[in-house]
């Protein structure tokens, strides 16, 4: 109590040192006041701007809760408030000074509705408004806004936050944002053609697009020179496109190696046609769910490392269903293709509807840790976190299941029994326990890339069903039984598949992938790295 | 003695009469039922928005019962499972009707399945009620289309991105699931952009297959499009899961609803349900109905389904209010023609008007579509959609599209002299061909 009065103490001190005088409060309150009696987003939008006008820094509280759907109209006094939702009240906060004044049930106070003209108008009002912000990061964002609405009214506030400027990458985007603004003035050619070298030099889209304005809409030297900067960014994009499309092959690549490389050890591996992988993949998000669930309801803290924790749980749940399915029923059918390839069906089909019954056929919300939402740019690529994530997740996996199978005891056990199962089980080695444990190898490799594609993708029954023969596509590309072939299958699936999704469509392009694929099986039956042996002959 | 015999008289009279009625009692209960037939997957891809709809007719059905049932009987729900599967809705369907001996069936969702159904329903004679928006471009005798109509949701839906609340949006990308729906109504959408005077390179089309995951490419090429210097805006018909990775590429890759908008036909508050709204807010979606309208019936109608369903958190949706209007409109028309026989049930549905759950009146029109209110709605943090924009009144289910050259002069009237579902104005003969 002491600390709130302490803090709303402190806030006063801090209102009192910014404020020229109470009046000008008083007017502020008088035009936000306005907001209960107008109806309508054009009523909303013109006390935004008066507010904006005011040019007060003070506006900038009740403008960003407006953005955000915060602000709200108490129906009793049509009192206009800053609101905190906690449950079915809210806190009610003074929209100015942002001190808590009241609480309130839902019903009786009124949201004033926003709508994405009304944010844009915000935003833009705002980015004046937060030229000078303590915070780098928002100055950023305000020059940002600025230089995709340029208006010529902005010039002087910027040339003013350009003189104060002390980081000089802020600057630079301030002057971009200035010239922005000085192309859509009435400013002589000189400094026309100046801006458009300035927003030439920028070279990304947003400076493209404003520029194919310029050359829509202006004459002579400017128009000229416009034409020329649109010509060298695109050239520079045409670039950019092409490493754009090679990461997003290699991003998808990465998908389709975690969702194959569970699938390489036991259709690879062991030469189970196991129609239900996709399951196993979707076994593993739907861990990833229930994670989630138990950290939200009892452990909030810890949400940023839900992804860390259901790892080993995947990988162990998965593992456990495919043990259980190998000992109940794909022992009873080695030597038996088509056989097994119908239970297995018939497992996945269980197992989807026991998912169903449990957790409803809905989608289930798993959610992104902080370090894997939004982007980062590197020149004109956007990479999103999620993918790189990914991509170096299964990289990882892939490097520890070499390990296994390479330089373990047991990773010999099992090449021995897929080499030559008699021989091996005259060396002592007990086969039938070795095809058990590769099968929950494979099958808990499947559970953790459905924690890996939690992230991307649908978390519903339907999950597994999406996988399953991409993932088969792979591994018989890559080489059936060759860890490195599936590695390099799935990798080049990916990069071709982007390359020709921008020319011939999505749909045109799996289809021919998948023609590509089927005639390189008739040329090479083995796949990319045939094994090579007397036991694969047999 | 005699008080005693005629007391045992009486004892053994009574049970033999209560022994009677339990003997009596299931024979008399098969005959006092009306069947109705739900025809959902609830097994499969569809299964995910098509077992909510089941739940919902059966709470409907319940509903009905505690008022005192039909026509004096109670009514029997009767539910099988098509399990997603196209032929297999035929068949169901016909063992509803021929076997089970339904008075009416509501069901189906894709355009593929209720195309797979269509000749059993004319064949044996029954009724469809079809409760979601779909591509238009079809009128028969046995459905009644109580879902939207492109007229009724798409092209609302592109004038209110046109108007200045919406926007102004100049470019115009119509992204898609490739399958019937999205391809006939962007081939609609096209034809209404371009007699609006949009120019043929501020369109651009792109399909992708059902349940795609992998949007890097394409939303890179939305934004592509998007950085020409026009408002642009993005036309989502993508159907089912594919929406999640969708607007999670969208919020990853940092479009926001203020710069690019995404207008979908095909995203209710149970796709949502399994996302995390907040990189969304701003996004559109285009229905006739949203579960955050706030009309006592629809408090009430949200009220009985968390009691049915016994969850709080389960979200109501268009298709579901659909399926209300549709229920209601049977269940009126069978009161109105004192019987279920299919031929005066039909005739009878004409004209029925029930109330929606928007706070107005919708009425089946001859065409066997029905009159709706088209609202504009915003995504929110919570997951719900607030109306932006609304029609001022209802707009009427136009059946055969005004915008395409080969269903422009065809209409339909299933009322009695003219009884034809694709009359063409132009010859004078009943028997046109649409789009599809």
């Amino acid at each position: 109590m002491i600390l709130l009065r302490a803090l709303g103490l402190t806030l006063l001190f801090l209102m009192a040192s910014l404020l020229p005088s109470n009046a000008a409060e008083a007017d502020l309150r008088a035009i936000i006041a306005k907001f209960a009696t107008g109806t309508g987003f054009s009523a909303t939008e013109a006390v935004v701007r008066e507010l904006a006008a005011t040019g007060d820094p003070l506006v900038e509280r009740p403008l960003a809760a407006l953005a955000e759907g915060n602000l709200y109209i108490r129906k009793a006094d049509s009192a206009v408030f800053v609101g905190n939702e906690s449950g079915d009240s809210v806190e009610l906060l003074d929209p100015l000074s942002g001190q808590k004044s009241a609480e309130a049930a839902k019903a009786d106070i009124t949201k004033i509705k926003v709508n994405n003209t009304l944010r844009r108008v915000i935003r833009d009002a705002l980015g004046t408004l937060t030229l000078r912000a303590k915070d780098p990061a928002v100055r950023v964002a305000a020059a940002a806004t600025m230089f995709k609405t340029p208006d010529a009214a902005n010039i002087e506030p910027l040339d003013a936050a350009i003189a104060a400027e002390t980081d000089a990458n802020v600057k630079a985007l301030f002057e971009q944002a200035r010239a922005a603004s000085v192309l859509v003035s009435d400013r002589p050619e000189a400094d026309r053609l100046a801006a458009v070298a300035l927003i030439g030099a920028r070279g990304d889209r947003d400076a493209l697009s404003l520029l194919t304005s310029v050359e829509a809409n202006s004459q002579g030297a400017v128009k000229d020179a416009a034409t020329a900067a649109i010509g060298s960014i695109n050239s520079s994009l045409a670039l950019w496109d092409a490493g754009q499309n090679i990461w997003y092959g290699i991003s998808l690549g990465s998908v389709l190696l975690l969702a194959a490389i569970g699938l390489a050890i036991t259709f690879g591996v062991m030469g189970v046609i196991n129609m239900a992988h996709g399951e196993m993949v979707m076994l593993g998000a739907y861990t990833t769910f229930v994670v989630q669930q138990v950290i939200r309801t009892s452990f909030p803290g810890l949400f940023d490392w839900s992804l860390v924790i259901a790892l080993p749980l995947a990988f162990l749940v998965a593992a456990l269903v495919g043990l259980i399915i190998e000992r109940g029923v794909i022992r009873f059918l080695y030597g038996r293709p088509l056989e097994t390839l119908l239970a297995t069906w018939g497992v996945s089909l269980i197992l989807q509807q026991a998912v169903r019954s449990i957790f409803g056929p809905t989608n289930q919300e798993v959610g992104n840790p902080s370090w894997m939402s939004g982007s980062v740019d590197i020149g004109q690529l956007a990479v999103t976190w999620n993918r790189l994530w990914i991509l170096v997740f299964a990289l990882g996996v892939f490097a520890v299941l070499l390990y296994v199978m390479k330089r373990t005891p047991w990773g010999l056990q099992m090449r021995a029994v897929t080499a030559n199962r008699r021989m091996a089980a005259s060396m002592g080695i007990r086969a039938p326990w070795v095809d058990a444990l590769t099968f929950a190898l494979g099958s808990g490799i499947a559970g953790i890339a459905g924690v890996a594609l939690s992230q991307i993708d649908n978390v519903s029954p339907n999950l597994g069903r999406g996988y399953i023969i991409d993932s088969f596509m792979v591994v018989v590309f890559g080489g059936v039984g060759n860890l490195w072939g599936t590695l390099v299958g799935a990798f080049s699936l990916g990069i071709v598949n982007k390359f020709l999704e921008p020319y011939a469509g999505a749909v045109l392009g799996k289809i021919v992938v998948l023609v590509l694929i089927i005639l390189f099986i008739q040329k090479r039956p083995r796949g990319l790295f045939a094994l090579k042996g007397r036991a694969v002959e047999a | 003695m005699r008080r005693n015999f005629s007391k045992i008289t009486k004892m053994f009279s009574a049970s033999v009469v209560a022994a009677g009625l339990l003997a009596s009692a299931p024979a008399r209960a098969a005959d006092d039922t009306i069947k109705v037939g739900i025809l959902h997957s609830l097994s499969g891809t569809m299964a995910i928005s098509e077992t909510t709809l089941k739940d919902a007719m059966l709470m409907l059905i319940e509903e009905q019962n505690a008022k005192g049932g039909l026509l004096g009987k109670k009514l029997e729900a009767v539910v099988v499972d098509p399990a997603s599967n196209w032929p297999l809705f035929a068949e169901k369907a016909r063992e509803l009707i021929s076997k089970d001996k339904v008075a009416a069936v509501f069901g189906c969702w894709t355009s593929v399945s209720r195309k797979s159904v269509l000749p059993v329903f004319s064949e044996l004679d029954n009724i469809l009620f079809y409760p979601v928006q779909y591509e238009g471009e079809e009128s028969e005798r046995n459905v009644f289309y109580t879902g939207a109509a492109p007229n009724q949701q798409a092209i609302p839906a592109v004038d209110y991105l046109m108007s200045e609340d919406g926007g102004s949006v100049k470019r115009w990308v119509l992204e898609g699931t490739d399958y019937v729906y999205p391809r006939t109504t962007n081939k609609i959408l096209e034809a209404y952009l371009k007699a609006k005077g949009v120019a043929a390179e501020d369109i651009m089309v792109n399909y992708t297959p059902f349940g795609f995951s992998d949007w890097q490419t394409e939303v890179s090429a939305i934004k592509k499009f998007g950085s020409a210097g026009k408002k642009t805006a993005v036309v989502s018909t993508v159907n089912g899961d594919a929406n999640v990775p969708f607007y999670k590429e969208l919020g990853n890759q940092g479009i926001k609803a203020e710069d690019i908008p995404v207008m979908a036909f095909s995203v209710g508050e149970e796709e949502l349900a399994g996302l995390d709204t907040a990189p969304l807010v701003g996004h559109l979606a285009a229905w006739n109905y949203f579960e955050s309208v706030d009309t006592p019936e629809n408090k009430k109608f949200i009220a009985d389904w968390h009691k049915f369903i016994k969850n709080d958190k389960r979200t109501t949706n268009d298709p579901m209010e659909a399926h209300y209007i549709g229920f209601n409109m049977w269940v009126k028309a069978v009161e109105k023609a004192g019987t279920t026989d299919p031929d005066k049930v039909i005739d009878a549905m004409i004209g029925v008007s029930v109330p929606n759950l928007t706070g107005g009146y919708s009425t089946m029109m001859p065409n066997h579509h029905i009159t709706k209110p088209v609202l504009i709605g915003e995504i929110q943090a919570d997951g719900q959609f607030e109306t932006v924009s609304q029609t001022s009144g209802l707009v009427m289910g136009d059946e055969w599209s005004d915008y395409l050259p080969d269903s422009k002069d065809l209409i339909s009237d299933w009322r009695a002299p003219l009884s034809c579902g694709n009359f063409n104005v132009a010859t004078g003969k009943c028997g046109g061909k649409g789009t599809n």
